[in-house]
């Protein structure tokens, strides 16, 4: 079997093995999942490292039919191109570090690991789709799991109540945008779902601006609305706090980047009219996520409220980066995607762990922490700088490159809301690490454990290593990003000729297979 | 005549009667075995009864005719399996569940033989009279099957709801046939289809052919026709209620298919905004009404109106794709609701309640129950990876492209979208306190015997199969449809991709 369907596959398998083990042998199921996930994580990083940079179009393509008839043909069909590559990477290495922290898991285990094991695997499925209905599959998912992880082993007592909105909003939301998939598909005239199929058959005809715009406002605010865009995004912190961390960690970093994801994929190549008319939405609303969000994470006295709306703030620069149509912004919201992917889970993850220590995530309730907790306070240090941005680590060259394409292709207010974004990232990022880490040692907390031995501090120095290596080497990550970056730019900048035309255009369908 | 058309119907025909008068020699204790019997009996009819369909054929035809009462073809062979299916997981259902019937258990199986054999004959009806003598069948076994549980106020006040209800379905739907054949001159379906552009002027007949799709209406439990469906649900006993949620529903739904879409497809594309209102409302009364439930077997009767909704959605596109995702969702929906009743039985069996809030502790009690049901609520909800999803996909494919020419379309694909999204919350309700209610007092291990986990078995690989890999069922639905003509609305007319 091919690497990128075994990658998909091993959660997938490894749930099944832990299907078949009787719930109460506990270490065996986790062992299981740490293994399967571990394995996962390894052939993400060698897939990465595989993948030839600097070319366009897709590698390691793999399809087979799936369903033909003569009312719908589906195919599956998995590849990856740079955005893929990078999205797969950070996938893999998150899903580890959700199962590795979830050692605190006591209650019904099996179905937890099951259930993780899930997400992890509709992931990567979903990031390494081409075929839309898959991707739709793929991402769908998560979604039980969710609503069962928060409820069973959720916290707060507002649970309930955040399982459903997650759910709802989630399901809302993915609906407007699979609406949006199915107009495109039968706009299209395309033979199947198969998105190298849509670009073909849109190169060939372009679909009517009028459907596009219908289109492309579909999947804006239904797949926006998995991402956390303004004035959709409410679920989101919320459904963190409550969430269990491995949730937590595999939502806010992993599941929210696939409505970005197929906003790169499909709404820009396939709807160049759309996105000349309509792509300056994102800029007014990402203002919404960079300022709005910035400031109620200001005010929050919650350490994972504070954490959920800064991951909205930052979500805000990848909407700027859509917003700017341009290469330096798409390549820089790509940049986001998956720095924010490691950040959002690295901040979850050390949350987690504070809060199982020291049994609260208020911040007035902390302090003196980085005493009693060297390791964990180091991490804490390292993640909140590069939530600021701080050169050093892979956010900042994101949020430089989407603040360069955006000073190209935006009104100066927009850039001006995005620097003061970041001014109120490093204002509450910065309160928040003094509240936690220093001034008084509270009585309370004087029990408090530091993550010891190697188990313990895998999953945080995974992650911290991984922001810390995107941030030395950001080259690796853009060489393999920007052909793919050049070729959405290129398609969504390709108007449709106000004349009908006749004869097939010139250009081309690339990224070929 | 040609006989070995109706193998099906007769073998059925025959096994009922035979469990009734096998019930006479029987001792009472070994009855239950009789059930056993039925269901391998019908396995047996399954995989042997049907031959291949090589050509539509007729049987009960008039001298000299060309045509017939009675046809098979694809479709009807379709639904033949379909029924036969249903009957068999109903029956192994009726054997878990019949140690709370007093009296009475083989009469009990046989009944459901015969209100499957009412099925059968539905499938393959062609013509106005042996359609109403089918619906007949179904509706007289089911009165009795309802109110079956003769010690429980519930299930008697199920069974006199479904009788006078019925009846007053079956007297529309005999009045309207009485008008079809004053205007049309004949019963018969090819006929009338011939006949269609003179009758469609002729007030009449139009009169009469609405009255008829009352009565089917009736069946299936859509606006304005649905009342009765949430009592007599939860009154009924469970394997009653699981065949009356299943067969009865595809019953109707066949003959609408056949009736709008075989017999006068012009006036239903006259028609086809009236589909539209009555899908969109069915949709929008099932989903609210279902929010406030407390009983999970009420509950389900509101989802079931919600899905005739989500069906109708396949007629209201008036198109053979929407037709392929309506026989698509129903084998979904066949596996999914079974897998609810069942879990329904077991859990009725201990608890001796249908309330939501009794699942407390379920996860706990019985992994396997446990996940079975939120299977199935998932399925029903429709997300991926199950059955649920798949066919409602195919059904809002079918109209998502035709709101350009028609905004009456959009409308409905935005009701559709709300009550998913309306329907997921309680059904995700059932997840909630199956996994997560709090209040569970008891929390003893629930055992399940071997008919239990066999029919929890196809039903979950059912789900998952047809979600998964759909492709077979698609390709048993597309060829299935190809007997029926829907033509396109007027409004729809546009020369299109």
């Amino acid at each position: 079997m091919s690497l990128l369907n075994t990658l998909i596959l091993t959660p997938f398998l490894t749930a099944l093995l832990i299907l078949a083990i009787p719930g109460n042998y506990r270490f065996v199921i986790r062992c299981l999942a740490l293994l399967g996930s571990g394995f996962t994580a390894v052939l993400g990083t060698v897939l990465f490292f595989r993948y030839a940079p600097g070319t366009p179009g897709y590698q390691f393509d793999e399809s087979a039919i799936w369903v033909s008839s003569s009312i719908l043909r589906l195919n599956y069909h998995v590849a990856v191109d740079g955005i893929a590559a990078g999205m797969l990477l950070v996938t893999a290495l998150v899903g580890f570090a959700a199962v590795a922290v979830s050692w605190e898991i006591e209650r019904q285990s099996k179905l937890f690991y099951l259930l993780l094991l899930m997400i992890i695997g509709g992931a990567l499925g979903a990031f390494a789709s081409l075929d839309l209905f898959f991707f739709y599959f793929f991402n769908e998912l998560a979604l039980v799991p969710t609503f069962i992880m928060i409820g069973v082993w959720g916290r707060g007592e507002e649970r309930t109540y955040a399982a459903y909105k997650i759910t709802l909003y989630l399901t809302a939301g993915a609906l407007v945008g699979l609406t949006g998939l199915i107009a495109l598909y039968s706009a299209s005239g395309a033979s199947s779902l198969d998105l190298l199929d849509l670009q073909r058959q849109v190169a060939k005809t372009p679909i009517a601006p009028a459907m596009q715009s219908f289109i492309f406002l579909c999947l804006v605010f239904g797949f926006g609305t998995l991402v956390g865009l303004w004035p959709f995004h409410s679920w989101a912190p919320q459904g963190y706090a409550c969430a269990p961390t491995a949730t937590a960690m595999l939502h806010a970093g992993i599941l929210k980047k696939a409505g970005l994801f197929v906003l790169l994929r499909v709404a820009y190549p396939l709807l160049p009219d759309a996105v000349a008319q309509w792509s300056w939405i994102l800029g007014v609303l990402c203002v919404g996520n960079l300022l709005y969000c910035g400031f109620v994470a200001l005010r929050q006295r919650d350490l994972n409220l504070l954490i959920g709306n800064s991951s909205l703030a930052h979500m805000g620069f990848a909407f700027l980066g859509l917003a700017s149509v341009n290469v330096i912004g798409i390549t820089g919201t790509v940049l986001v995607m998956v720095s924010h992917a490691l950040l959002a889970a690295l901040s979850f993850a050390l949350s987690g762990w504070l809060r199982h220590q020291t049994g609260t995530t208020d911040l007035g309730k902390m302090g003196g922490l980085l005493r009693r907790m060297p390791f964990i306070g180091t991490v804490l240090v390292l993640c909140f700088l590069a939530g600021c941005g701080v050169p050093g680590f892979a956010n900042f060259a994101g949020e430089l490159s989407v603040l360069f394409g955006a000073w190209n292709g935006l009104p100066v207010i927009v850039v001006a809301a995005a620097w003061a974004g970041l001014i109120l990232g490093g204002v509450y990022m910065l309160r928040a690490l003094r509240q936690i880490l220093q001034g008084e040692s509270r009585e309370p907390l004087k029990g408090v454990l530091d993550a010891v031995g190697l188990w313990r501090q895998l999953p945080f120095a995974l992650l911290a290593a991984g922001l810390l290596f995107f941030g030395i080497f950001p080259n690796v990550l853009v060489n393999r990003v920007k052909p793919a970056a050049s070729a959405v730019v290129r398609l969504a900048t390709t108007l449709t000729p106000a004349a009908p035309v006749k004869a097939a255009p010139t250009r081309t369908a690339a990224p070929a297979k | 005549m040609n006989y070995s058309l109706l193998l099906v119907e007769i073998l059925v025909a025959v096994l009922g009667l035979g469990v009734l008068l096998a019930d006479l020699w029987i001792p009472a204790e070994h009855r239950r075995k009789l059930g056993y019997a039925a269901a391998a009996g019908l396995t047996l009819i399954f995989f042997v009864g049907l031959s291949d369909v090589t050509e539509t054929s007729y049987a009960f035809t008039a001298p000299g005719a060309r045509t017939g009462m009675y046809v098979f073809d694809s479709l009807s062979v379709f639904f033949k399996e379909f029924f036969l299916l249903a009957g068999i997981i109903v029956m192994l259902l009726s054997v878990a569940f019949s140690d709370r019937f007093t009296t009475g258990v083989s009469e009990f199986f046989s009944l459901t033989l015969f209100a499957l054999l009412g099925m059968l004959f539905a499938a393959s009806a062609n013509d106005f009279v042996l359609m109403f003598a089918a619906l007949e069948l179904i509706t007289i076994t089911f009165v009795v099957l309802n109110s079956y549980q003769r010690n429980r106020a519930a299930s008697i006040e199920a069974g006199v709801k479904y009788l006078i209800l019925g009846a007053l379905a079956s007297a529309i739907m005999v009045f309207g046939i009485a008008l079809v054949f004053g205007s049309a001159n004949t019963t018969n379906f090819n006929e009338i289809f011939l006949a269609q552009k003179q009758l469609a002027g002729n007030p009449v007949f139009l009169a009469g052919l609405a009255m008829v799709l009352g009565g089917l209406a009736f069946k299936v439990a859509a606006v304005p026709f649905q009342v009765w469906a949430p009592d007599v649900y939860q009154g009924s006993p469970a394997p009653a209620t699981a065949f009356l949620a299943v067969g009865s529903k595809a019953a109707g739904f066949v003959l609408l298919l056949r009736v709008l879409f075989g017999v006068v497809p012009q006036i239903t594309a006259q028609w086809n905004h009236l589909l539209v209102v009555i899908a969109a409302l069915t949709i929008l009364y099932g989903s609210l009404c279902a929010i406030p439930q407390r009983s999970l077997k009420r509950l389900m009767g509101y989802s079931s109106i919600a899905n005739a909704g989500y069906l109708l959605i396949g007629f209201a596109s008036v198109s053979k794709a929407g037709a392929a995702g309506v026989l698509f969702y129903l084998g979904g929906y066949l596996f999914t609701v079974l897998a609810t009743f069942t879990v329904l039985c077991v859990i009725l069996r201990h608890t001796d309640s249908d309330d939501i809030s009794s699942l407390a502790g379920l996860g706990q009690r019985s992994p396997v129950l446990a996940g079975v049901l939120s299977l199935s609520m998932v399925s029903l909800a429709g997300i991926p990876p199950l059955a649920g999803f798949f066919g409602k996909f195919l059904l809002l494919k079918s109209i998502v492209m035709l709101g350009v020419r028609d905004p009456a379309y959009y409308c409905l694909l935005a009701v559709a979208l709300l009550g998913v999204v309306i329907s997921l919350y309680y059904y995700f309700g059932v997840i909630k306190a199956v996994y997560w209610g709090g209040g569970a007092v008891d929390l003893s291990p629930i055992p399940l015997d071997w008919p239990v986990r066999i029919s929890l078995t196809v039903c979950v690989l059912g789900m998952f199969w047809l979600g998964v890999f759909p492709d077979h069922v698609v390709k048993l639905s597309t060829p299935a449809v190809e007997v029926l003509k829907p033509e396109a609305p007027a409004s729809l007319h546009e020369k299109g991709r």
